[in-house]
Formats: structure tokens, sequence, C-alpha cells
């Protein structure tokens, strides 16, 4: 694990930004907190703990004890609302991760804290009840009750709290609906397709009212199509609710789809912490370059950080001579804002030529949406290009003008992605 | 030199064991012995006492209720087929037996099953004594039976009980195991208590291969009720005990034939219940 070096926060320092303004900027206490989390699997625990404090490799820990290091001393924490990816390939200590959290796994070592409740220090009893109002849980394989309709797997973890039936009910209906399946609640789980079965493992997961989400290979088992549907799906319905989700996948397309922050684990460990865009642009090492070499980089960089923040911008009220001065210094154009900084529409060199001699500009007509939103993949605002337009005005959700996208920021920003294999390919054969 | 290896006292032991416990219980079982003698053959005697064109009929439309027509119609012809060669009574003795033995098998079996599926201890606790119940030769239950029960109706049950349980006890144990893990996990993930998590998803899912158990713990009921006969346990086995013993091979194969009925119809029942049980 490293932080973002200063390679990537030229370009992802905007998007650190965007971070900060969706997160109030006072230390908020995590929904979760794991520290120091350590598994070892095996009947000689205290052995293989020593012998990893050592700092004796995986392979001889095992040779020796026969204890197999699922986790070593992972550290990581969920702020409340947000999506956290855990990825890596089978065998990385994802999963095992995942369950240390609600302890369907105990850890060896280490705490989780969640909303402040040492996760780790419950009794039997304690952890159940915790378990109950804390977690919803979806599974990759949906883990739908076979003999229970959907609604009386929806109602399960209401059920066993002891909520009154009519109650429960209710409760797993409007969950169904949340999820899409109304009409299917009296249905068999083997009458559903697999996309709907984890729709009803979904709404398992929500009945309970719980504010985290943990969800293990959530939707690895469905059919690609299936599977951005419902990518697309969660992350709608993550902006109603703002639950506080941990996700554990084995595909980087997932990851970046869902748009949060991203753990890459390998042999029990961090290897990397960040954003997509941290990973593409800076990978902390050839194993997590090799990760997300086949990944677009314009499905994940934003406009906003790979646009130009200091366009030619005027107001309506500048005086037309001050515009064709712009013009005559080689401007293609001039992007106008109003006095809030609002995107106004812009005006082509050709257009102000022709205003020459009036003393302002008249902007009525003048069309405000052909902006693009600073949110935006680069590959969505790709469209707008052609011969004739080589920049388009970026805007955030407000309509203020945040600076400006040319064809010459798309050009440095594939540049940059190169660049980065170039330089790790070239030590790669040192 | 002479050198003999000490025999192991098996049989002296066992008897020994036996004296003592007859001599501590018998007082107990026999009172026992007397208590359910009463009800079986108050039972019998009941059941005797309805006509055969009311019998009939009524348990045709019994099993038409649980399972199908087809089976009902099959089964009313069964029965009377067993009236007409003057079996009628002997297979309502043996029936009694058979679906009293089989009450107590299961109202013992399945709790020691539940047991034996949830703690490894129990498992390993009860596990050879199946093997010892399922290998030993039936005949041998009903000796000790003797002594304790009287010859008759009740030694025949405490045999068949024992000689029956070890498919219910198995399977329970097994079909409670056999509950997928992922679906123990969700169980786990969403705060089930132990309680919770047997009754709400364990036995239900269980509940086609507890059935299972049920079946052949049943079918061995019948094959011991009848071997029973021996110690004066009647019933069909009775009628084909007495064939042996005066060499008569029409009336043996009859009776012999009486049971393949009954057998037929209470297999084709349970398993058609086994079956419903199986949901998903």
């Amino acid at each position: 694990m490293k932080p973002a070096r200063a390679a990537a926060a030229t370009i992802g320092s905007s998007d650190k930004h965007a971070i900060s303004s969706a997160v109030p900027a006072k230390p908020v206490t995590p929904a979760i907190q794991v520290s120091g989390l350590t598994k070892i699997f095996g009947l000689r625990q205290r052995e293989g703990l020593d012998l990893l404090d050592a700092k004796t490799s995986r392979a001889e820990i095992q040779q020796r004890t026969g204890c197999v290091v699922g986790l070593e001393n992972v550290n990581f924490s969920v702020r409340p609302g947000e999506i956290l990816v855990v990825m890596g390939l089978s065998g990385s200590g994802k999963s095992t991760t995942l369950r240390c959290v609600n302890r369907l796994i105990d850890p060896t070592r280490g705490q989780v804290t969640v909303h402040g409740t040492d996760v780790t220090a419950l009794s039997t009893k304690a952890l159940r009840d915790f378990r109950r109002t804390g977690f919803g849980m979806v599974f990759q394989q949906f883990a739908l009750f076979p003999h229970r309709t959907i609604v009386g797997n929806v109602e399960y973890g209401l059920e066993i709290q002891g909520m009154a039936p009519g109650l429960r009910r209710d409760k797993a209906m409007a969950a169904i609906e949340q999820v899409g399946l109304k009409g299917w609640a009296e249905a068999r789980p083997s009458q559903l397709s697999g996309g709907m079965q984890q729709r009803a493992g979904l709404a398992r997961a929500l009945a309970a009212d719980a504010d985290i989400l943990l969800m293990d290979e959530a939707f690895s088992a469905l059919d690609p199509l299936i599977r951005r549907d419902m990518q697309g799906e969660l992350v709608a319905l993550q902006e109603k609710l703002k639950k506080t989700i941990l996700f554990v996948t084995h595909d980087l397309d997932e990851a970046v789809a869902l748009g949060g922050r991203i753990i890459l684990m390998r042999d029990g460990r961090i290897v990397q912490e960040g954003r997509a865009i941290d990973f593409l642009l800076d990978p902390a090492d050839d194993y997590v370059m090799r990760f997300v070499e086949h990944i677009d980089m314009f499905g994940i960089m934003t406009v906003e950080a790979a646009m130009m923040r200091t366009p030619c911008v005027m107001t309506a009220d500048d005086p037309v001579a001050a515009m064709l001065a712009r013009i005559d210094e080689g401007a293609d154009e001039v992007v106008l804002s109003d006095q809030d900084g609002r995107y106004a529409g812009r005006l082509s060199a050709a257009t102000i030529r022709a205003m020459r001699g009036t003393a302002r500009v008249d902007v009525r007509g003048l069309a405000t949406t052909d902006a693009i939103l600073g949110s935006d993949t680069l590959g969505s605002a790709l469209p707008r290009f052609s011969r004739d337009v080589r920049a388009v005005p970026v805007v955030d959700r407000s309509g203020k003008l945040l600076g400006q996208l040319t064809d010459t920021c798309i050009i440095s920003a594939i540049a940059q992605q190169r660049r980065v294999g170039a330089t790790r390919g070239a030590a790669g054969k040192l | 030199m002479d050198w003999t290896i000490p025999k192991l006292p098996v049989a002296d032991v066992t008897n020994a064991a036996l004296d003592y416990l007859t001599d501590r219980f018998s007082g107990v079982t026999r009172a026992i012995s007397h208590t359910v003698a009463a009800w079986i053959d108050v039972l019998t005697g009941g059941l005797n006492a309805v006509p055969v064109w009311i019998a009939i009929p009524v348990l045709a439309l019994i099993i038409w209720r649980i399972t199908t027509p087809k089976l009902a119609l099959l089964s009313a012809l069964g029965f009377f087929l067993l009236w007409d060669v003057d079996l009628w009574r002997a297979t309502i003795q043996t029936l009694v037996l058979v679906l009293l033995s089989t009450a107590a098998s299961l109202t013992i079996g399945i709790p020691i099953g539940i047991a034996a599926a949830l703690s490894r201890r129990a498992w390993h606790g009860v596990s050879p004594v199946l093997d010892l119940m399922q290998t030993m030769p039936s005949f041998v239950y009903l000796i000790p039976a003797i002594p304790f029960f009287g010859l008759g109706a009740v030694s025949a049950c405490f045999a068949t009980i024992i000689f029956s349980m070890p498919p219910t006890i198995r399977l329970t144990a097994l079909g409670i195991l056999q509950t997928p893990g992922a679906l123990v996990e969700a169980a786990d993930a969403f705060g089930s208590s132990p309680m919770q998590k047997l009754f709400k998803l364990q036995l239900p899912l269980a509940l086609p291969t507890v059935m299972a158990g049920i079946n052949q713990t049943i079918m061995l009921a019948l094959s011991m009720v009848v071997i029973s006969a021996m110690i004066g346990a009647g019933g069909l086995g009775g009628e084909v005990w007495r064939a042996i013993q005066r060499l008569e091979a029409g009336d043996g194969f009859q009776a012999g034939l009486a049971i393949v009925i009954v057998a037929v119809i209470l297999d084709r029942i349970t398993q058609h219940i086994a079956r419903q049980a199986q949901v998903h």
C-alpha cells in the first residue's frame, strides 16, 4: 500500500477535490475500521503467528506448521455512505476480509470496529444481535432458502428478530419493490432467473434496514449483461439509500463501474488503495499494472481530471473589443459565464468578428446545453468532438463553469497512461 | 509349554448384565409390558371389530387424502385380497405392531439424529452404536426382550424399535449435515440462533432425507414384526411361522404374499409423502 504519488496528483488532484466536496471536510468516524487484521487457518495458529511476526514467508509457514496465512496485517476504514471495493484474485484474502467484518470468520489477531463497536470483542449472543441489525449480506451464489418463497426469504432477518408477522411482511414487500421484484413475492427462488434471485438476495439484505451492506462477489455469478445492469442499479439505489457498502469482487471493470475507492489485495495483503485512476496512472508494482493493463482509461478518467482549468472565459458584459483582442491573439472561441460563474454559452471567432463595431454582445439565444459534466468519463465526452468541435466547456452539477476539455487534453491523458506503461516495461527489462 | 489365551467372557458378561438388569427392573418392565399389551389388544380388537366393508373404504379414503386416487384404489384392492384369503385379522395385528413401533422409533430416533448432527461428540458416541444395531442379526434382539417383557407382542415391539431405529437416526443426521454451507452461512450472517437455524433452515431442508429414513424404518419394522412371530407376536408372521412348522408350502406362500402387499402399500405411501416434502 502506498499513497498516490505526485505524478498522479497533477491529473488526480481535481479528482480529490470531487471527493472532498461529496464528504464533509471534518474527520468522520469511520463506519468500519479494520486494524491489524490477521487470519491464520490451521491447527497451530500460535506458532504460525510467531513465524509471521518473525517475517517468515507464507510458503515456509505452511511447510513448517501446516498453517495457511489468510490475511496479514490488513488495515483500512470505510466512511459512512461510501462504497469500498475490495478487489483481488481468488485466494487473495478478499472474501476472508469481508467475513472477518461480521465475524463469519474469527480473525486470529486484529480489531474490527463498526460505528465505534469493537466487533471482535462481542460475545456470541451480542454478536448475534449485532448481526441482526448491523449488517445486510449478499452472497455470490445468492444463498436463498429454497423452501421459502421470495417474501419468506426477504423477511427472514426480521422474522428472527421476533418482529410481528404483519409488520415484517410490509417491510419485506417494500424491499422487494425497491429491487424491482414486485409481483414475484410468492414465487420460489428456483422459479427465478439468476439475476432476479440476486435481486431477492439484495432485498433480503436491505429489509432489516441495516446501515452496512456486505457484498461478497454479489454479481460474479450473473451473465455479463445482467451483471452490468445490477451494477448500475446498485449505484442508483446507493444514491438514494446512502448505505455503507463493502463490496468484494475479482473484476476490475466491476470495481470501476461501482465507482468507489478500491483496495487491491494479493496473498492476504493490501497491495494498493485508491481510486481506479490511481491504479492506472500510478500502479504500486508490476502486479497492479498487469491487473489494470486491459482497462480502458476512457471509462475511468473523469472529464474534470483531464480538462484545462483556464479557458478563455469572459462575461457577457465584457466589451466586444476585448473579445476581439483575444481572438486576434489566437483563441478559437470565447467562453462566457454569468456573474455567479455559471456557464452562459460560447462565441466562436467568426461570430465575434461579425460583431465588430458593436459595443456589447447579444447573449440571448446562446445555447448552454453543449457543456459536459466534470464527473462524466472521458469516454462519454468523446462523441462531442468532431473536425469542427475541438473544445467542449465543462460544468459541475450546478452549472458552474469548471474549465474546458480540448482535444489536446485528451491526447495528453492518453500519453500519460502510455508513459506509465513504457517506464514500467523498461524497468522490467532491466 | 502350555499357553492358553484367556477367552473373552462376552457371553458370560452379557448374561450377568441381563440377569442383573432383569432382577432390578423386570418389575417395572413387566408393568410396562402389561399396559402396552392392553393397548395393543384394545387397538387390534377395536380395528377388527369394524366390519371389513367399512374398514377398507375408510382406509382407502384416508390413503386417497394423503396420496393419489390411483394408490388408494390399488391399496383397496390389496386389502380386499387380504380379506379374501382370510388374512385380514392377521394384517390388522401386523399393521398395529408396525405403526406403534415406528411411532416409538421416530419419537426416540429423530431427536437423537438431530443431536448427532449438531454435536460432533454426540455423533462419535452414536455412530458405533448404530453400526452395532444394524449389523447384529435381528433374531438376537428377541432373546433379551423376553425376560423383560415376556413372550408376545410387547417384546416384539421392543425388538422392532431397536432394529428399525438406525435409519431414522442416520438419515436425520445426514439430512441436517447436508444443508448447503452457503445457506448456513447466510442464516448465521443474519443473526440466527442455533435453534432458529435448526427449525427454520436445517430441518425443513432435511425433510426429504428424514422421510427416506422414516420409509426405511417402516420397512425394517415390518420385517422385524414378521420375524418376531417366533416369540409369539402373531399377525402375518404368525401365519408364516405356523406354515413352516406344518410344512404347508401353499399357506406359507399365501401369508408371504400378504406381507409383500402390506409392504408395498406402506412403502408407496411413505415415498409419496417424501416426494411431497421435496418442495424445491
